[in-house]
């Protein structure tokens, strides 16, 4: 609560080159003796700059309301946090009993811990996705109010999930050690797939939400989309089980990367293709690119159309 | 002098219908149009006024031009539909113009809303940091001021409840509250002030008055010609979302008056007054009501007096008649009841025209009449005529609220100024 920040208001934007930038609005520091910020509001043109600045400048407001979601999240539950935890080891046991008990599907590792460490970047992506979709839309009576970096809405949405997230690694821990299974060095990624999978979900959700302003299908189609697109992940099965003619395909579907790395990552299973991976993160990066362009290009919309 | 704020030919538009919201299906229509070459299907436009509509599209605000200095105190009025919020949602970067520029100098802080932002399941601490930064200040800066913020609102006790458990009037308070401590160079307000009870509307204009006074520059947007009286110095009138005026305030609330009044003036037609009592001999019958002596603008003047013509023709012979006449308040509630003296009436066959003055200290407010026409022998129980809903007026806030100390007339007040209340002279 004490950090020092300037104002975000008060705080000129530094990056000059007014003179043919193609931003809409642009904050910038007038050259007059009174040094005063100026504001310039002009109708929207061409593709807009991305801006980051300005982000950095709300990043209170971003805090805050991230912080508005995590205090809210598990109000007036009973268990609270626990959902966070009771969810994935829930739906491991089930899949625990399906696939391994029913179906015999042959895995490296134990395979409780070899779901549990599948679903929990698949259960951030999808809850996240999910929240960053409506994120825009839900953010209506802000919107229409007050103004700020649009972005700042869906990028709010990313930290919720990250407690979760938090939470599950302490189960994770436990189930590690009551299967007595040693992680390797490459645990130390973790955090990198960590932020591989928040980019996924902010790179899918920043679409979807600014689609989702214009076309309320869009919010319809998420549950049922993050639904089948689960069983195109490696998470019920290994991706051995994949034939490995169709792997690179396969590997279009930008979480099969990211959940193949976490789980190395974690478990120190056989080392991910990193050709798969490779392909994954190219395809995540020019949906994150042309998702926040879009969004970018659409946003000074938004509270003409909600 | 600086300026704070330069709008230039600014405007926006609005497409008509909803082809804004569409759906998949409404793009797949349209994509499919195109590809058959065939125009889209017009949309019939919404609003009559050619000047605004243009094909498809609605113009909000068109060539809005204007400069306000620094340490101007502004207000902005209009109808309804006029550009007021389209002007503001403009001015609070909420949507972008169509064609124009705005230019602002210095920290701006626009309220458009009181507690933006607000959830019910917070405190009203962790509510009033988010509320804060949601219109600009930094967590830092409202840690400083939390102590004052909460004692403005008074909701001392109730810091660390969540605000679902606040009555309405402390969750405004605590929005008011964070608000009224933002501290900007420019402030930007909506008629926010119309919500909470009086005495919170009082404070809230208390606190409007000493941040004009400040020298910080204002715009205010209101319906509320009073407290744009008593705050601003300069209007700006829309009107069909084009600016009709931009001058001293005094002039710019008569030009509004004035546009809204329209619809008003000129001789009531009473040949579609309803007649709803029952029992009517219509022995006399009114032909034609007027209310004379309006000032121009379709409002009564400040000293209230009323000139009411009524034209009576006499069906049959009959002795000497009252006229009475109740004024109700535009909800309906009767506010009181005039009657004249003893009137002969015209001989059987014939018309004519009686002249009433009578004088009614009347709140700001619209009202309108019942007139009835008794016979004076029967005391009021036979009526020969009786209209209701004629002669509707308006008296103004501007004409009372020169002579009021008060500011504004509240609608607490009731609907008369009563006279006396003056100190008696001891000798």
């Amino acid at each position: 609560m004490d950090r020092v920040n300037a104002n975000p208001l008060l705080k000129p934007n530094c990056q000059g080159d007014t003179a043919n930038s193609p931003l809409t609005l642009e904050t910038i520091n007038q050259m007059s003796p009174t040094a005063k910020q100026s504001t310039i509001i002009e109708p929207p043109r061409g593709w807009l700059k991305l801006n980051l600045g300005e982000i950095w400048r709300y990043r209170d407001l971003l805090y805050l309301l991230a912080r508005r979601d995590i205090s809210t999240r598990f109000r007036q539950s009973v268990i609270g946090y626990g959902w966070a935890i009771l969810r994935p080891l829930l739906t491991a046991a089930i899949f625990t009993l399906v696939f391994s008990v029913f179906v015999k599907v042959e895995t490296e590792v134990p395979y409780p811990i070899f779901a549990f460490a599948g679903l929990m970047p698949w259960l951030y992506f999808a809850n996240s996705l999910t929240d960053v979709t409506s994120s825009i839309v839900g953010g209506g009576p802000l919107l229409t109010k007050v103004y700020f970096p649009r972005l700042v809405l869906p990028l709010a949405k990313i930290g919720v999930g990250l407690v979760e997230l938090a939470l599950q690694f302490l189960v994770l821990f436990g189930l590690l050690i009551y299967y007595s299974y040693a992680p390797g060095w490459q645990i130390l990624l973790v955090p990198v797939f960590v932020l591989v999978t928040v980019v996924t979900a902010l790179a899918f959700g920043i679409w979807l939400t600014a689609l989702n302003v214009k076309y309320r299908d869009v919010g319809m189609a998420v549950p049922f989309l993050i639904q089948i697109w689960m069983y195109l992940c490696p998470i019920v099965y290994p991706i051995t089980m994949v034939p490995e003619q169709f792997r690179t395909i396969y590997a279009i579907n930008p979480m099969v990367g990211v959940i193949e790395g976490f789980r190395w990552a974690l478990l120190g299973t056989q080392h991910p293709n990193w050709t798969m991976v490779g392909v994954s993160l190219a395809v995540m990066s020019v949906i994150l690119i042309t998702g926040v362009a879009y969004f970018r290009k659409v946003e000074t919309s938004f509270a003409d159309i909600i | 002098m600086t300026y704070s704020i330069q709008i230039e030919n600014l405007s926006k538009r609005y497409r008509l219908g909803l082809t804004h919201a569409g759906s998949i299906r409404d793009l797949a229509n349209r994509l499919a149009r195109r590809l058959i070459g065939r125009g889209e299907t017009k949309i019939a436009p919404l609003s009559h006024d050619p000047d605004r509509v243009d094909g498809e599209h609605f113009w909000a605000l068109r060539n809005i031009q204007f400069t306000v200095n620094q340490g101007e105190v502004v207000g902005i009025i209009g109808k309804n539909g006029a550009g007021k919020s389209t002007l503001l949602k403009l001015l609070s970067r909420i949507t972008f113009p169509t064609a124009g520029r705005i230019e602002m100098v210095g920290r701006v802080a626009s309220l458009l809303e009181v507690g933006t932002g607000f959830h019910p399941e917070l405190t009203g601490r962790e509510n009033v940091f988010l509320n804060g930064t949601i219109l600009g200040m930094t967590r830092q800066e409202i840690s400083r001021q939390l102590d004052a913020i909460v004692d403005f609102a008074g909701v001392g006790k109730f810091l660390d409840t969540p605000v679902k458990r606040y009555s309405s009037g402390m969750t405004v308070r605590l929005g008011f509250a964070v608000a009224a401590h933002l501290d900007p160079e420019i402030l930007i307000v909506d008629e926010v002030l119309a919500v909470g009870d009086i005495e919170f509307q009082n404070r809230c204009i208390g606190k409007m008055k000493s941040v004009a006074e400040s020298g910080k520059t204002v715009l205010f947007v209101s319906h509320n010609l009073a407290s744009i009286k008593t705050l601003t110095t300069r209007t700006i009138v829309l009107s069909g979302g084009k600016m009709i005026f931009d001058g001293p305030t005094a002039e710019g609330v008569t030009r509004y008056v004035a546009e809204n009044m329209i619809a008003d003036t000129g001789q009531q037609s009473i040949a579609d007054a309803k007649r709803t009592l029952t029992g009517l001999d219509q022995n006399l019958q009114m032909t034609d009501l007027g209310l004379r002596g309006l000032d121009g603008h379709g409002t009564l003047p400040a000293d209230g007096r009323f000139q009411v013509s009524v034209t009576v023709r006499a069906n049959s012979d009959c002795g000497e008649f009252l006229v009475g006449m109740t004024v109700y308040s535009q909800d309906k509630t009767p506010i009181g009841s005039t009657f004249s003296d003893p009137l002969s009436p015209p001989q059987c066959g014939q018309s004519r025209t009686y002249e009433l003055v009578a004088t009614f200290p009347l709140a700001p407010g619209r009202y309108h009449c019942g007139i009835s026409l008794t016979s004076l022998r029967s005391a009021g129980r036979e009526l020969h005529d009786s209209l209701d809903d004629v002669i509707p007026f308006e008296v103004s806030a501007t004409s009372i609220v020169d002579d009021l100390r008060t500011g504004q007339w509240s609608a607490a007040w009731g609907y008369y100024r009563l006279n006396g209340l003056k100190e008696t002279v001891h000798s």
